[in-house]
């Protein structure tokens, strides 16, 4: 078993032709070599290959630290100089303990806001523990006293309605041991799914609950992993909302973070710093390393007792279908079969699906499946009596579900299902707002998306390092 | 001709070379230089994302602008690089502006890489071979690592293409340690305090590093070592020219020392004094090392260090009572039995003192010269001896103790205090490994700590890119031939070196071969390969779109008589205004270019020109008329008379006339 292992070790993510090459020559990865190739001689250390990539090619690190790939086919001969494992440890350092200081604790779910690329493989490895976070970002010190917990380590887009609960539980559990702030490190695709999610399962905590990632790695210099990691400890440790909120890059300048609410943020750029965006509110709060300037006075505020009502029932027989121009029925048809219980349609406009949907429709309600109609637009509300296409749908059975985004209404219906499967009820608990997925107002600045190239944007994105 | 006597060295650099290496045992020196060549290539976009490449903005016209901060990332064992907590500890704030047209969101950072230009890299390809390398057969990007803000991610995007090359140089190979495409990094505008400014124009256009061995062996090696590697690279026709498109570093060391790399050496011209100033800089260091070591100073550092500003409240000193008044403070250090160490010589009227307030200028964000004032310090910053001693009493200095002062918001003064000491403990150990910017007159400055070797990261975001048999045979094809060769060529043609050198690295150089092959004058073709199309450059006409076959068309007009030799000029301006108006539909339209527009006609710009030839005695009316409609000069002397009639007629009649006839028959017409 062991010897299967170092095999595999030693031969890390070769395939075809270049594994058998490896093996005749007695090369392993981390083998020292010098090849004699058609294209001339090349000395090196051999490292492991992605296992994405084919085995065409041996990849080795040359004296200066550059990497290169050595074409197998021109390979005439391989000689074995020396072996030179790489050991690698993020260095840990004490986290120094501060009486005075706010006790807050970090969960850990995966994600890339605390790791260290391994630069000889390439692969990351996450410093997590509060000795290897302290060694990356030592400022943490200055704000709080942190404990870490791992829950688990995946990528943001494999957490599901299971991480939920965890991580629900897990933030009750710190509630009632007494910490003065959450920080919850998340991968960022899906953190605005979670942000939801934990708005539901965790209700009315008395501390803040903050969402923290990253958009660059914090192994890369410009990083900003450790501004958003400090600006979510000042807010979790020192500020006053205690909900359940995301802290990200406000610009995409290093200025300050924005505190989002769980149920109103939306990752809206698939690699800016700034791409988590308020949708159809303003954010609350501005967070600087030692400041947080709120933009709002209706947010929860933080209490001293320890009560918090943990609800993680959840059903995750849910679905969302993006309406596009000639859907056909067999789309719905096909939830319905496979049994689904609950639809969030994504609509166009003011929440419309073409006609030949409606029998669909029609049938699902009829056998029991809960639909509800967002709007695919994000931003403003579903409006259903506008237009006679509205009254027929909501004919039909489906819900408009007012300005909740599709994704929080998406959360919102499997945990009403997990709580009843009754059609008034489970439409009770969807249309009454918990944490403001549903909003009876749009601020006059709830949406303001800017454009390049207009003469006023000119001189503000000069002045504003937006 | 022998090997020996033939250098690359264009005859203005051969004194100045000559110069450098004078009066000194290079051999017994332990001198060992190496060079690093970045010369930009000429692709229409950037090498990771699709912007426009060349497209250089004004100063203060820039679109928008985006601050950053860098942080330093730990090595491989867990520590932090020392060039990175130096750039960490300087606290800088890292200002970008942004043009609308040459940047987009990969720039800064905000958007992963796309994939490599493959222009880029057939072109690296080619220069690869022609440097003798061993190609690589996959290309892996690499993320080098600068916190220095050059770069809005943090490091260079950079691969390796080839290995292991050569030129051949002086009768012996240098060897190429290794070339490199990369990405180029921003153009830094400003560093003033804690804002350092970059402009981002410049920022991921596609160039090559050519690194060669550190086995040059006196100064004016290493100008004909960069200056015959320009040359290989720019025979290609595939680089960029002008400012800034090659820029070298120069690694000097000496026997004892330490190598030091002078980064970003803009001109081959500054080389040979850069290098034997340094040199001489390092010689100096080492001495005063000696020196230090006749000293008995604590190994652990024994400095003290306080605020004194109380006691300069009425200094003369200008600079300090500047501070004081802005509400700065003044901070001193002793160092114990270091002497008068501050003062003592390194090169270029130089002291030891220079070296410090470098090192506390670039750490400490100090930005008011000198930035360090010392006993020795002369003139209008200097403190009265009274100061002096209370100062030293202060810091309960003794008669063989060095004392300095340094002046700036209070955080800056306290690390500059402790990079004062610091740099002095390296003093007593001798050459610190630094990167030195140049200065103009050949001397040089600290910039950064040079950076370990530890900072090199495979790039996750780029996929690896084999680099086939078929890329490389395509790229063997374009291959030029050596210009050294070719200019041995030209020279044994009788042609001038002037012509020569300038021919040799020319793409033009297959016309001139051409023209030569169809018995053109060597000598005509060269003036009009050369000097012409300098000539016209250097006026801003632009002249890269015109057609090689064009220049051999006006050969053959000359050699016609369709026009003569004096219009030349007007020629192939013309020729290149055509051109360029050629060139600007063809963007939407490029498959439709060959069908619809003409080819540039030699003939139909003659006659939009006017250049219909006058000869015989049409020529001698129309001079005869010239002169009579012109008024008498008012010298009697014969020769400036001839002079002033001549000027006047080929005004008139540039292009269309023979000017030797021209001056016969004016002449003529002054004598009759």
């Amino acid at each position: 078993m062991n010897t299967e292992i170092n095999a595999k070790e030693d031969f890390k993510g070769y395939s075809e032709p270049a594994l058998s090459l490896l093996k005749n020559y007695g090369v392993r990865v981390w083998s020292e070599i010098e090849a004699d190739t058609d294209r001339g001689r090349f000395e090196g250390l051999v490292l492991p290959r992605s296992e994405t990539l084919p085995g065409d090619h041996i990849v080795l690190k040359l004296s200066t630290g550059y990497n290169v790939g050595l074409n197998v086919a021109g390979i005439r001969s391989i000689e074995v100089k020396g072996y030179k494992k790489a050991l690698y440890k993020i260095p840990e350092k004490e986290f120094p303990f501060d009486p005075e200081k706010p006790k807050v604790t970090l969960l850990g779910t995966g994600g890339t806001i605390a790791s260290r690329l391994d630069y000889r493989t390439g692969a990351v490895i996450p410093a997590f523990s509060p000795g290897e976070l302290f060694g990356a970002v030592p400022e943490l010190a200055d704000i709080c006293n942190m404990k870490t917990i791992k829950l688990f380590g995946v990528f943001s887009e494999n957490i599901g309605p299971e991480h939920w609960k965890a991580t629900a539980e897990a933030i009750g559990k710190e509630i009632e041991a007494g910490v003065d702030g959450i920080i919850v490190g998340h991968g960022t695709d899906t953190m605005h799914h979670t942000a939801a999610a934990l708005s539901f399962m965790v209700q009315d905590p008395p501390v803040p609950i903050v969402m923290v990632g990253s958009q660059r790695s914090s192994d890369r210099p410009s990083s900003d992993a450790a501004l958003n990691l400090m600006d979510a400890a000042y807010a979790a440790s020192k500020g006053d909302i205690a909900e359940v909120t995301v802290c990200m890059f406000g610009p995409t300048s290093d200025q300050y973070d924005l505190l989002h609410r769980g149920t109103r943020v939306r990752k809206m750029h698939s690699s800016y710093r700034s791409t988590f965006r308020t949708i159809g509110e303003r954010p609350l709060a501005m967070v600087e390393r030692d400041k947080i300037s709120y933009l709002t006075t209706e947010y929860k505020k933080r209490r001293n007792d320890r009560k918090v009502t943990i609800d993680t029932a959840f059903d995750d027989r849910v679905a969302i279908v993006y309406y596009y121009p000639n859907m056909k029925p067999d789309i719905i048809d096909s939830l319905v079969e496979n049994g689904y219980k609950g639809i969030v349609i994504a609509g166009t406009g003011l929440g419309h699906v073409n006609k030949p949907l409606y029998p669909s429709l029609k049938k699902a309600v009829e056998a029991g499946v809960h639909v509800y109609m967002t709007v695919q637009t994000l931003w403003g509300y579903v409006q259903m009596f506008v237009y006679d296409t509205g009254r027929d749908i909501m004919n039909l059975g489906v819900v408009p579900a007012d300005n909740m985004l599709p994704e929080a209404a998406y959360v919102k219906l499997g945990w009403a299902l997990g709580h009843s499967d009754d059609p008034d009820e489970v439409r009770e608990i969807m249309m009454t707002p918990i944490s403001h997925e549903i909003t009876r107002r749009e601020p006059i600045d709830g949406y303001l998306i800017m454009q390049g190239g207009l003469p006023e944007m000119d001189g503000f994105m000069k002045r504003y390092k937006r | 001709m022998k090997d020996q006597e033939y250098t690359a060295l264009p005859p203005h650099l051969l004194r100045e070379g000559k110069d450098a290496d004078s009066s000194i045992d290079w051999r017994k020196l332990g001198f060992k230089s190496g060079l690093e060549i970045h010369q930009q290539l000429l692709t229409e976009k950037k090498l990771f994302c699709r912007c426009p490449a060349g497209i250089y903005g004004k100063e203060g016209e820039h679109d928008a602008e985006v601050l950053r901060h860098m942080r330093p990332t730990l090595s491989e064992l867990g520590e932090y690089d020392g060039t990175a907590l130096m750039e960490f500890r300087t606290r800088k704030q890292i200002l970008y502006l942004l043009n609308q047209e040459s940047v987009c969101t990969y720039e800064m950072d905000d958007t992963p890489p796309f994939l490599i230009n493959q222009k880029a890299l057939d072109i690296a390809v080619e220069i690869a071979l022609m440097l003798n390398c061993n190609l690589v057969g996959e290309l892996h990007v690499m993320r080098k690592q600068y916190l220095d803000g050059s770069i809005p991610t943090g490091f260079q995007r950079t691969a390796i293409v080839g290995t292991d090359g050569y030129i051949n140089l002086r009768g012996r190979r240098l060897t190429i340690l290794q070339l490199a495409l990369e990405e180029d990094s921003c153009r830094e505008l400003a560093d003033e305090g804690h804002t350092i400014t970059f402009m981002t124009d410049r920022l991921s256009m596609p160039l090559v590093e050519v690194v060669t061995g550190p086995e040059l062996q006196c100064p004016s090696e290493v100008a004909e070592a960069c200056e015959l590697i320009g040359r290989l690279l720019r025979s290609t026709g595939k680089v960029r020219r002008g400012a800034g498109a090659t820029r070298q570093d120069v690694n000097v060391s000496i026997k004892g020392g330490t190598r030091i790399e002078i980064k970003g050496v803009p001109s081959v011209r500054l080389i040979p004094r850069l290098v034997r100033k340094e040199a001489l800089r390092q010689k100096a260091l080492l001495e005063i090392r000696n020196r230090l070591w006749q000293k008995d100073l604590d190994p652990k550092g024994s400095a003290r260090t306080d605020l004194v500003d109380h006691i300069l409240t009425n200094t003369q000193s200008t600079v300090i009572r500047n501070a004081l008044q802005r509400g700065h403070r003044v901070g001193a250090i002793r160092l114990r039995n270091m002497g008068n160490i501050l003062s003592s010589k390194t090169v270029g009227g130089r002291t030891l003192a220079d070296e410090v307030s470098g090192r506390v200028r670039v750490v400490a964000c100090l930005d008011e010269p000198p930035y360090l004032i010392h006993r020795g310090t002369q003139g209008q910053n200097a403190l009265s001896n009274r100061e002096w001693r209370s100062i030293r009493k202060r810091l309960r200095a003794k008669a063989e103790d060095t004392v300095a002062i340094v002046w700036g918001p209070e955080e800056d003064v306290r690390i500059a205090l402790e990079e004062i000491e610091l740099r002095l403990l390296e003093a007593s150990l001798g050459i610190p490994p630094e990167t030195r910017q140049v200065l103009p007159d050949g001397l040089n400055d600290f910039e950064r700590i040079l950076p370990g070797p530890d900072r090199m990261y495979p790039d996750t975001d780029s996929p690896p890119v084999p680099v086939s048999d078929n890329r490389i045979a395509e790229a063997r094809k374009q291959l030029p031939s050596h210009p050294l060769k070719r200019e041995r060529r030209y020279l044994e043609l009788g042609m001038p070196r002037h012509q020569t050198y300038f021919l040799a690295i020319s793409p033009l150089h297959t016309v001139f071969d051409e023209a030569v092959t169809r018995g053109f004058s060597p000598k005509m073709a060269a003036r009009l390969l050369v000097e012409e199309r300098i000539s016209l450059r250097r006026k801003g006409v632009n002249i890269s779109l015109i057609p090689e076959d064009f220049y051999l068309d006006i050969l053959d007009g000359l050699d016609k008589e369709l026009f003569y030799r004096e219009g030349t000029r007007r020629v192939i301006k013309a020729g290149a205004e055509r051109s360029l108006s050629m060139e600007k539909p063809e963007k939407s339209t490029k498959k439709d270019k060959k069908k619809d527009q003409p080819e540039i006609d030699i003939k139909h710009i003659l006659k939009e020109l006017n250049f219909e030839p006058l000869k015989g005695e049409q020529l001698n009316t129309a001079v005869e008329k010239i002169m009579n409609t012109t008024d008498l000069p008012e010298t009697k002397d014969p020769e400036a008379q001839k002079r002033y009639f001549m000027g006047a007629v080929m005004y008139r009649l540039a292009g269309r006339v023979c000017g030797e006839t021209v001056s016969r028959i004016v002449e003529k017409t002054l004598r009759g």
